[in-house]
């Protein structure tokens, strides 16, 4: 499947004054078009930071996006969101991608009715003005199940109950009908009666408009109804990442088995809950080991002076193949497209213990190629990434392969910037 | 069976409503808890499940007279908490404590930890300072801290840390009756099971009476021996965990199993969802007859007239439901029963293939 969103190596980190937090280490994913991808962590595991880094959401300083690269295969181009300028991101911020945050009450401006709030972004990003607007954005209100749509335009947010209010930020995430949907534990604040509306409105919603989501909760109950695809995050590094029927029933990370064995069941056998002995790691130290390694009663000496990389597991295991399984593949798979994306994909941990055959690792073992968005740059026409992130800003705007003179991001849809 | 160790009855709790400022008179009323009656017996766990706004906290409060329950009595191990003067009260305080949700906000900022645990014990009456110290050193142990971190202040800890000492701090002066007014929704989910497991450990030890409050029905399930689902102010359903859990009857109780999602994906996205339409009404005007009546798919005219009361459907089983008993309808809500029941087993059956326990360690016990 192709991709619509790449990201490789994404480290952000925070100056504060006591020392440098490094809120994401060396994040890679992709996101195929018109999957669900749900990315689990607690509190302080850089899902959140991940994602609004991506949209360049987070204040810098103190933040600041030490290094990596997201490409994002718009439908006439491709970029790297990361080098984009503060002008252009903002053309894709709501626009192409749509973000969903957590807080309903302090996300939407209460000195302004709902109907304003819908408009300036449709206003902003297409050539809707006016009464054209105002149509558009009682038809949103309508899409995200509001009653009496027309009326409750000129309504004011506190006059929303915290559901209806999330299904606002909905239909603004949507109103310019974004390829990408990034949703940052939007039903974390509501009840249960009312996630779970929530959540049937977003399965019917991205189904319809065929937008790729990006799920980000701590409730893997949430990430099973929803997700297709998982990314575990600890301390700042995606720790597993697969299939979700896969990674529930086959974990293959250690924190991900004691995060599962967490939860009460809601009928079955009355066993312990799973103690995680510990507390998540600081952020402050630089990772120079894993992060999970304090808390894991698998750790073994390897696991103190080497921090892991990804490890092919369970079904990923077809593409260990040997040393040189990345090219094997290559040369067996149907199409270009897939041989670069199904081994990114795969299931795999980052873990020296082998969950598989519950066996510390070979030293010998290769890790699961990272360089899948490399490939896919390669293949897009995008030359090696600088390594170091420091001239991001200068980097030429990236170009698509099929020839077309790289495009301004001003077409119909932005038109309205250009007055 | 034995005698219940704490006995609701009746129990109200209205918050005025006024208007104006030196003339304010009352206008109406918030009727957070509405007649709700329960029993709690001696080392048992009853526990509070609602959604927010429902008089959940509200009735854990009036219970231990932190709020002055508006009518209704409270009976505590044989003593009328209710009917107690202020004097009584205090001398009684010890042998019922509350573990609070927010501990962020629930521990002075600027008092070190053994100024916090040894509070309690200091308003009642102890002094000696090599005593105080020794039992704080002791309660942090039993919660699972070291004693020298009692010279720390609360900002130096991360919150299930802070929550353990919200919980030593209630055990401190020995008592018999702990409210837990939802001592994990604002943490982590390995940390909850850690504080989960505690309060369980430490029931078993001290032979503690629980009053867990909490919106996670799965952890109210766990945790639990009885289990109490209120909706706007009253009891919906009430009875043992596991009569209520294998067959939910109050149509609020199915639609709150139903929209729990389940970490299965294969069961959970085959589920069909029982969905609510719009939201809990405002409690200072719930509407008449059964509360429940503008969201109920199975309301009928009675059910808008005549407030339901508390009826045995089995033994320790309590709904309050007019429908439960109708000769056409109640089997529909029965089979509704059987099918949410059915859909929440399937995803028992699986399950994670690995423990978190190395294959050496379970060799080795």
């Amino acid at each position: 499947m192709e991709p619509v969103l790449d990201v490789r190596d994404l480290a952000v980190q925070f100056e504060t004054v006591e020392g440098t937090l490094h809120a994401v280490n060396g994040v890679s994913f992709r996101l195929r078009r018109g999957e669900t991808l749900g990315i689990v962590g607690e509190s302080g595991s850089g899902k959140s930071v991940s994602m609004m880094s991506l949209l360049r959401l987070i204040p810098e300083p103190p933040g600041k996006i030490h290094r990596g690269r997201a490409l994002f295969y718009d439908a006439a181009e491709t970029v790297d969101l990361l080098s984009l300028s503060n002008r252009r991101i903002g053309f894709l911020r709501g626009n192409r991608i749509g973000y969903i945050f957590q807080d309903p009450m302090s996300s939407l401006n209460p000195l302004l009715t709902v109907g304003i709030q819908i408009r300036e972004s449709i206003e902003r990003h297409t050539r809707l003005s006016g009464t054209q607007a105002k149509q558009r954005a009682i038809e949103l209100l309508e899409l995200v199940g509001i009653p009496s749509a027309a009326q409750r335009y000129g309504n004011y947010p506190h006059q929303f109950s915290g559901g209806m209010r999330q299904r606002v930020m909905i239909a603004i995430a949507i109103s310019c009908d974004p390829a990408i949907l990034i949703a940052d534990e939007p039903t974390t604040a509501l009840d249960v009666t009312v996630q779970a509306q929530i959540l049937a409105l977003v399965r019917r919603l991205t189904q319809e408009l065929g937008i790729s989501v990006i799920w980000i909760s701590h409730d893997l109950g949430v990430i099973a109804s929803l997700a297709d695809r998982v990314l575990v995050m600890y301390g700042g590094t995606v720790v597993e990442r697969g299939d979700v029927e896969e990674l529930f029933t086959s974990p293959r990370h250690p924190y991900t088995v004691g995060l599962l064995g967490a939860l009460p069941k809601l009928q079955g056998g009355e066993e312990q809950l799973v103690n995680i002995r510990g507390t998540p790691p600081s952020l402050f130290s630089s990772p120079t080991q894993c992060p999970f390694e304090p808390r894991c009663p698998w750790a073994f000496a390897r696991c103190k002076t080497e921090r892991p990389p990804e490890f092919f597991a369970g079904t990923g295991r077809v593409y260990l193949g040997g040393t040189e399984s990345a090219s094997t593949t290559q040369d067996t798979a149907e199409s270009p497209e897939q041989e670069a994306d199904e081994p990114f994909v795969a299931h795999r941990a980052a873990c020296f213990h082998d969950l598989d055959r519950d066996q510390e690792r070979d030293p010998s073992e290769p890790p699961a190629p990272a360089q899948g968005a490399d490939k896919a740059a390669e293949a897009a026409g995008i030359g090696a990434p600088p390594s170091a992130r420091g001239s991001a800003s200068t980097d030429p705007p990236p170009a698509h392969t099929d020839s077309r003179q790289p495009s301004r991001l001003t077409g119909d849809r932005t038109g309205a910037e250009e007055l | 069976m034995s005698e219940p160790f704490v006995r609701v009855e009746n129990l109200k709790q209205h918050f005025p409503i006024t208007r104006g400022v030196v003339f304010s008179k009352q206008v109406g009323a918030i009727k957070a808890v509405d007649d709700v009656s329960f029993e709690i017996y001696p080392g048992e766990t009853l526990g509070l499940v609602g959604e927010s706004g429902c008089g959940k906290s509200t009735t854990g409060r009036s219970i231990l007279r932190l709020y002055e329950p508006t009518d209704g009595r409270v009976t505590i191990d044989g003593t009328e908490v209710t009917a107690l003067d202020d004097e009584a009260l205090r001398a009684f305080r010890p042998r019922m404590q509350m573990v609070f949700q927010d501990s962020y906000s629930s521990l002075n900022p600027r008092h070190s930890v053994a100024k916090i645990i040894s509070e309690p014990l200091v308003i009642q009456g102890t002094r000696d300072q090599r005593k105080l110290r020794d039992r704080v050193a002791e309660l942090l142990e039993l919660v699972g801290l070291e004693a020298d971190h009692m010279r720390r202040f609360p900002h130096e800890f991360s919150g299930g840390q802070r929550q353990r000492i919200g919980i030593a701090r209630a055990l401190s002066l020995n008592p018999q009756f702990i409210v837990c007014d939802e001592p994990i929704s604002a943490l982590d989910v390995s940390i909850q099971a850690q504080v989960v497991n505690l309060l369980k450990s430490l029931q078993r030890e001290l032979g503690l009476t629980y009053l867990f409050i909490a919106h996670d029905l799965s952890m109210v399930r766990h945790i639990s021996d009885r289990v109490a689902v209120m909706y706007l102010g009253k009891l919906a359903e009430f009875g043992r965990y596991d009569r209520i859990f294998s067959r939910p009857l109050h149509p609020y109780t199915q639609s709150l199993m139903s929209a729990v999602p389940i970490p299965v994906p294969e069961v959970e996205k085959k589920r069909q969802q029982i969905l609510l339409s719009g939201d809990v009404p405002s409690p200072a005007k719930p509407p008449p007859g059964c509360v429940f009546h503008t969201r109920c798919p199975f309301a009928a005219e009675r059910c808008r007239a005549e407030v339901p009361q508390q009826e045995e459907v089995e033994p320790d089983h309590f709904v309050a439901c007019h429908m439960v008993n109708d000769p056409t309808v109640g089997p529909q809500i029965t089979q509704r029963a059987g099918h949410i029941v059915e859909e929440v087993k399937a995803a028992s059956g699986t399950g994670p293939d690995r423990q978190f326990t190395p294959a050496r360690d379970v060799g080795n016990r």
